[in-house]
């Protein structure tokens, strides 16, 4: 009960220092100009349409390989923390009854449309509002809907481990070659072509597209394991 | 901006009531779905600010995946909080 | 006007960060404690982009009807930066749930209670 108590009252002299804080802050002005800078290159020296999409991967596009790597950690810790052998008195852990007639007949229909939805949403990064990590997230949903409904439904890891790899190495090799030519890291080496059309803004979408593809294996990855993982007997615990 | 005050004020109670549920009730499955409606609150702030990437990220990530993983958890450990008679149930017949 | 506006968007932030914090420092279960560092998150990316806002600006993005006129647009670089935030939000999130389930696999109990108190 004191416990309560204190932790109410710390929330309140935090909560105190925030409003006071906050309210120095007026909604809706002008606060430096380093929007505009971004904004203005994005469209003469850059000629991308999606100014958040030439920020987060050609202005400031060494931190979007940090996120990069933090997902492929994130990934590998999971697995390796779930992680259990087979043994004998493992239950199953798929459901005991098939799926209702709606949902099966339902699944087969929606399940196209949503991976074509993903890959429009990642192609299209640099023109409409979208990027690799929406659409990334909008295929491993599309997968999560298919082992929810058929039981027989598997994923193999194998070919997962491949594309995640091989597509973080064509990351990692476009900022080499950058490197090669004598500029900096991660720099815009190919022909910006005109504003608004598919092939423009260098290699901003050839990044966005392998970005794409790995974060889209490592989340289903991610479901994968977690859905599917041996439960142990109630008797033997200590594994 | 003016125009939108009504639903502006139906998302804050929508989203402060939905925070203060999640964190009072005992049965965790409803305090995973109301996490669910927070982010689905939250993704329809970012529109009204003018922020359509923000918004789409929030959407996809915070409603669909981080609820299936909460779920995921709840299945494979307890769904009520505290005592409950139908922890002790769950223990001794697992299906 | 605009104090209510005010009051909305920098008040629901305050408010998701103040109730993410109780659930994180007075609730024993474990699964409420990692839905308290969730709800934190939420509060803080709306912080971050309701305070890059410009009064009747508009998304940042050249579409073919607003390339030549000038629009005034909003801040792209702090949603850039929540961009990133809420992925790793997301695999923090994941990492946490897994430690959770190890755990009640080795003790047999989410309470944190509990599991301070049992010997090695």
């Amino acid at each position: 009960m004191i416990k309560k108590v204190l932790v109410i009252l710390l929330l309140a002299v935090i909560g105190f220092y925030l409003v006071d804080l906050l309210a120095q802050i007026p909604f809706g002005e002008k606060r430096d100009n380093v929007g505009d800078y971004y904004l203005q290159e994005s469209v003469q020296s850059l000629k991308v349409a999606n100014a958040v999409t030439g920020i987060v991967v050609n202005f400031r596009g060494f931190d979007t390989l940090g996120e990069v790597t933090v997902l492929f950690l994130a990934a590998m810790g999971l697995s390796s923390i779930m992680y259990r052998k087979k043994k004998k008195g493992d239950k199953d852990v798929r459901a005991k009854k098939p799926s209702s007639r709606i949902l099966q007949v339902g699944v087969q229909i929606i399940f196209p449309m949503v991976v074509i939805l993903g890959a429009y949403v990642f192609i299209h990064g640099h023109l409409t509002p979208g990027g690799g990590f929406q659409g990334g997230a909008i295929i491993a949903t599309a997968s999560l809907l298919m082992l929810i409904t058929y039981r027989k439904f598997k994923v193999n890891h194998n070919t997962i481990s491949w594309i995640e790899s091989i597509a973080g190495v064509v990351f990692a090799t476009l900022g080499i070659i950058g490197l090669i030519k004598g500029m900096s890291f991660l720099e815009n080496f190919l022909p910006t072509g005109e504003l608004n059309a598919l092939l423009s803004g260098g290699i901003i979408a050839i990044i966005y597209v392998s970005v794409g593809f790995k974060v889209a294996a490592e989340l289903t990855g991610v479901i994968d394991t977690v859905l599917l993982n041996n439960k142990p007997d109630s008797n033997n615990e200590n594994n | 901006m003016i125009w939108l005050i009504i639903p502006i004020i139906v998302l804050v109670l929508l989203t402060i009531g939905a925070a203060i549920f999640a964190v009072v009730t005992k049965n965790l499955l409803y305090a995973v779905v109301s996490t669910g409606v927070i982010s689905l609150g939250l993704s329809l702030f970012f529109f009204i600010l003018q922020a359509p990437d923000v918004a789409l990220t929030e959407a996809a990530i915070g409603v669909a995946l981080t609820t299936i993983i909460f779920i995921i958890t709840i299945r494979n450990t307890t769904q009520y909080e505290g005592d409950h008679k139908e922890n002790k149930i769950e223990k001794g017949a697992k299906s | 006007m605009n104090q209510l506006l005010t009051i909305s968007f920098y008040g629901t932030s305050v408010a998701l960060i103040l109730i993410g914090l109780y659930a994180v420092l007075a609730k024993k279960n474990l699964l409420k404690i990692v839905i308290g560092l969730s709800i934190i998150d939420g509060g803080l990316h709306l912080l971050f982009v309701s305070i890059g806002y410009i009064s009747k600006g508009t998304a940042p993005i050249f579409s073919p009807e607003v390339v030549g006129t000038n629009a005034v647009m909003v801040d792209p670089v702090p949603q850039a930066l929540v961009l990133t935030a809420i992925v790793i939000g997301f695999a923090v999130t994941a990492v946490a749930l897994s430690l959770v389930i190890r755990l009640y696999r080795h003790h047999n109990t989410v309470s944190i209670d509990e599991i301070k108190n049992l010997k090695w």
